[in-house]
């Protein structure tokens, strides 16, 4: 029997990094909002310094929804499945993966936006990739910048500025896009080792910067700054000095009465009317299933969960999927290109034990369209980021650098002598969207409740190939210049599931190529909006978090600016 | 590039305790080291031979010589017996029939127990075996590094062995800017993240289903 509850005006389908933030611009206009959560609070006794659990055991500490739910994958139509993965990428709980994330907070590059218009008058349209179904954004990155600045403050993102209306200050990053003003906090502190590779940067005429970081690096808003312990690597922060939603904006939320939080409320299916309007959510909690109406309805679960919903809410209105009857649900996806890392091997120790992965140092040089790509067969780039993190099991599994075999007293002797003599890179780089990557639902396999999990085919193509070959070759060079003797290239992986995700309900103003018009709502159900990294049409090539935050407090202030058009 | 002064570095104090600590210890003997260890509790998942094949395996992974102790003094044995009870439970059969078969072929071969024979055997039979069963092999070794490295909660890592031996300075809760400097000579704190009060588990066991599955 299903329980109906009473009307509200917005139900928020997951409290995460998207759901957390735009719960708060809702509540501040008035609105009444219910958040659906399939996990439960956490806090700073759960958060110890715990290799094994957080990061070889896939993160124990709240309700295990998302672990029933892991897409499978294959590279395309018709090739074998790959394994699949033990644990999901993403966790339940309020706050989501906020509470677990490295906390890198970039705004994406104007590039990103324009790629296909900027690309045509750069190099001539013979240079979008073939195959590619990418889009221009249907705004820029000024559009965004009140929204991004926004997030910044009221999440709160310790960084420095590069670019304040135009005005460049190389000790922030020159290739940022102009913002408003400076980051709210300064960056987190540098490290002997992160200072070390500025300066070896420097000496080949790169432009290092400190990266922005959802961590508080000062005291802000009542929270510590950060004591980088730097055991937040997959793992909340003991003391709160990660900026989450769930210590920022859902706090926020809730001070202003408006807000009410239900916590282990798995949403089953969003629910239209015979004309197509949402009319509400069916979610199961403790045994029992409910319904909740709402006049909109935000999803905001991870890109997977998004897109899964959408196609199990099948009604005579959409046959084939909430908002899907041009069969773009679930199109135009991207695992976010950044395997192909590169390991280096320094003659001396580097005291890298301490410290998170945001707590590093950038280079956009070779990053996006901030170059010249005339006599190159690809368009966009990579940001380079070297950090100060070291974990021991983790240290246990260093690469050899094919010296010695994996076990065995040669071997001991080596991770003995370069324990502390390595330090990764991590690359992240342009992906573009394909006409045959995708997500749809698995024939085969369900989770515990009969649902089928998502499916992803995809595989990277010639583009992303050659930036991961161009971006080794440049960030070996920046090793060299900082005294590493060995260098090793990582492979490339697959395009499963991954903690940066993003389409299968892109945003754009055609409704024939996009699921949500330019305000983050269906083209095909307009109290229905959809927010978090399905909605980018395009990657950039760094961390979507910032970006998405900021585009769920636009399409949230959006609903509370447009109700009665929205809702009626 | 500045590198380290003339003296001793701490990395080459610890390796020097090992070498002391080595000719005190199992090393002198490689027939002493051969022979069962003591067991200081009962097995959790494991049965008795099982134990010695899997305890004789470790030790070869992360030998106990002349840089010092290895998996034999860490436990990473230990660890993997509680973990098959537990978080590790899906591994229990590929245990039981990964040992099994080492044992075996052991007594096929050499007429003796795995953990009966000398270092060097063992390692031609460990070797065939990361040929010829690499997912088994690959999972014990998986295994034992967490046993070696992972925090001593969970039963490995015993004296801090494990973090020791990489020169891994140890659970902070607060580290200092000069705590991240490039030569910052820290000294090891050698406490468990479970010794500090607020994360403090005495009266809790891991979460069931603590592995995610």
């Amino acid at each position: 029997m299903t329980v109906t509850l009473k009307k509200t005006d917005v139900v928020i389908v997951g409290l995460g990094a998207a759901g957390g933030v735009a719960a708060l611009p809702l509540c501040r206009a008035g609105l009444e909002v219910i958040g659906l959560e399939a996990g439960g609070w956490l806090g700073p006794a759960d958060y110890a310094p715990d290799e094994l659990a957080n990061n070889w055991r896939g993160w124990p500490f709240s309700a295990q929804k998302a672990n029933h739910e892991v897409p499978t994958h294959r590279p395309s139509a018709g090739a074998p499945y790959s394994p699949r993965m033990a644990y999901h990428p993403m966790m339940n709980a309020v706050g989501g993966s906020s509470i677990h994330y490295w906390g890198q907070s970039w705004r994406l590059n104007p590039w990103d936006f324009k790629v296909v218009s900027a690309t045509t008058a750069r190099y001539g349209a013979h240079r979008i990739p073939k195959g590619s179904t990418v889009e221009d954004w249907p705004f820029g990155l000024e559009e965004l910048e009140p929204y991004y600045d926004k997030v910044e403050y009221e999440v709160g993102i310790s960084g420095k500025a590069g670019n304040i209306a135009g005005k460049l200050d190389s000790a922030g990053n020159v290739f940022e896009g102009p913002r408003s003003r400076e980051y709210p906090m300064p960056p987190l502190r540098g490290t002997g080792y992160t200072e070390m590779m500025t300066a070896a940067a420097k000496t080949i005429g790169l432009h290092p910067f400190p990266g922005p970081a959802a961590i508080a690096s000062v005291p802000y808003e009542g929270r510590p700054g950060t004591a980088y312990h730097g055991w937040c690597d997959r793992a909340g922060c003991h003391i709160n000095a990660k900026s989450s939603t769930a210590v920022s904006t859902i706090p926020k939320a809730l001070a202003t009465k408006r807000l009410q939080v239900v916590t282990g409320a798995r949403v089953t299916a969003v629910e239209v009317d015979r004309s197509g309007r949402v009319t509400g959510v069916t979610y199961l909690k403790d045994g029992e299933v409910y319904f909740q109406p709402a006049g909109a309805v935000i999803l905001a679960s991870y890109v997977y969960e998004n897109v899964r919903l959408l196609l199990l809410s099948k009604s005579k209105a959409f046959p084939n999927g909430l908002a899907n009857n041009q069969g773009q649900v679930g199109r135009h996806y991207m695992s976010h290109n950044q395997g192909a890392h590169v390991t280096a091997l320094f003659p001396r120790d580097i005291n890298t034990w301490y410290g998170m992965p945001a707590q590093g140092v950038g280079v956009d040089n070779w990053a996006d369209d901030n170059f010249d790509h005339s006599g190159l067969d690809f368009i966009g780039g990579g940001n380079m980021w070297v950090y100060s993190s070291r974990r021991p099991i983790l240290t246990g599994n260093m690469t050899t650098f094919g010296k010695t075999k994996g076990w065995g007293s040669e071997w001991k002797a080596f991770v003995m002598q370069n324990a502390d003599r390595t330090n990764g890179a991590y690359l992240q780089k342009t992906t573009l969207p394909y006409e045959d990557n995708r997500i749809d639902l698995d024939p085969v396999v369900k989770d515990p409740l009969g649902l089928a999990v998502p499916r992803i085919t995809a595989d990277f193509k010639d583009n992303e190939k050659k930036i991961a070959a161009f971006m080794q070759d440049k960030v070996i060079a920046w090793y060299r210049a900082a005294g590493a003797i060995e260098v090793e290239r990582g492979t490339l992986g697959t395009m499963g599931p991954t903690t940066h995700c993003y389409g299968g309900a892109r945003m754009g103003d055609d409704p024939q190529t996009n699921v949500v018009d330019r305000w983050g709502f269906a083209h095909e159900a307009p109290n229905l909006a959809v927010v978090g990294g399905a909605v980018m049409g395009t990657s950039g090539s760094r961390n979507p978090t910032l970006t998405l935050q900021a585009l769920a407090w636009r399409t949230a202030q959006h609903l509370a600016d447009k109700w009665s058009s929205r809702t009626s | 590039m500045k590198d380290k002064g003339g003296g001793l570095s701490r990395r080459d104090m610890l390796r020097g305790a090992g070498v002391a600590g080595a000719v005190a210890g199992s090393l002198a003997s490689p027939a002493q080291a051969a022979t069962a260890p003591e067991r200081r509790e009962a097995l959790e998942a494991l049965t008795a031979a099982e134990a010695d094949v899997l305890e004789a395996f470790c030790a070869r992974l992360v030998p106990t010589d002349a840089s010092g102790p290895g998996a034999r003094e860490a436990r990473a044995a230990h660890y993997i017996d509680r973990a098959l009870a537990g978080a590790l439970a899906s591994s229990r059969e590929a245990y039981r029939s990964g040992l099994t078969a080492l044992d075996d072929r052991a007594r096929a071969a050499h007429g003796a127990p795995f953990a009966e024979l000398a270092p060097e055997v063992q390692d031609a039979l460990l070797t065939e075996t990361e040929a010829k069963a690499p997912a088994f092999f690959a999972l014990v070794r998986e295994h034992t590094l967490q046993g070696m490295f992972s925090d001593p909660y969970y039963g490995g890592n015993a004296d801090f062995i494990g973090w020791d031996l990489i020169g891994y300075p140890g659970v902070r809760l607060a580290v200092t800017v000069d705590q991240q400097a490039l030569d910052p000579h820290l000294k090891p704190t050698h406490q468990s993240g479970y010794d500090f009060p607020m994360f403090n588990r005495a009266k809790r066991a891991p979460k069931p289903g603590s592995d995610g599955r």
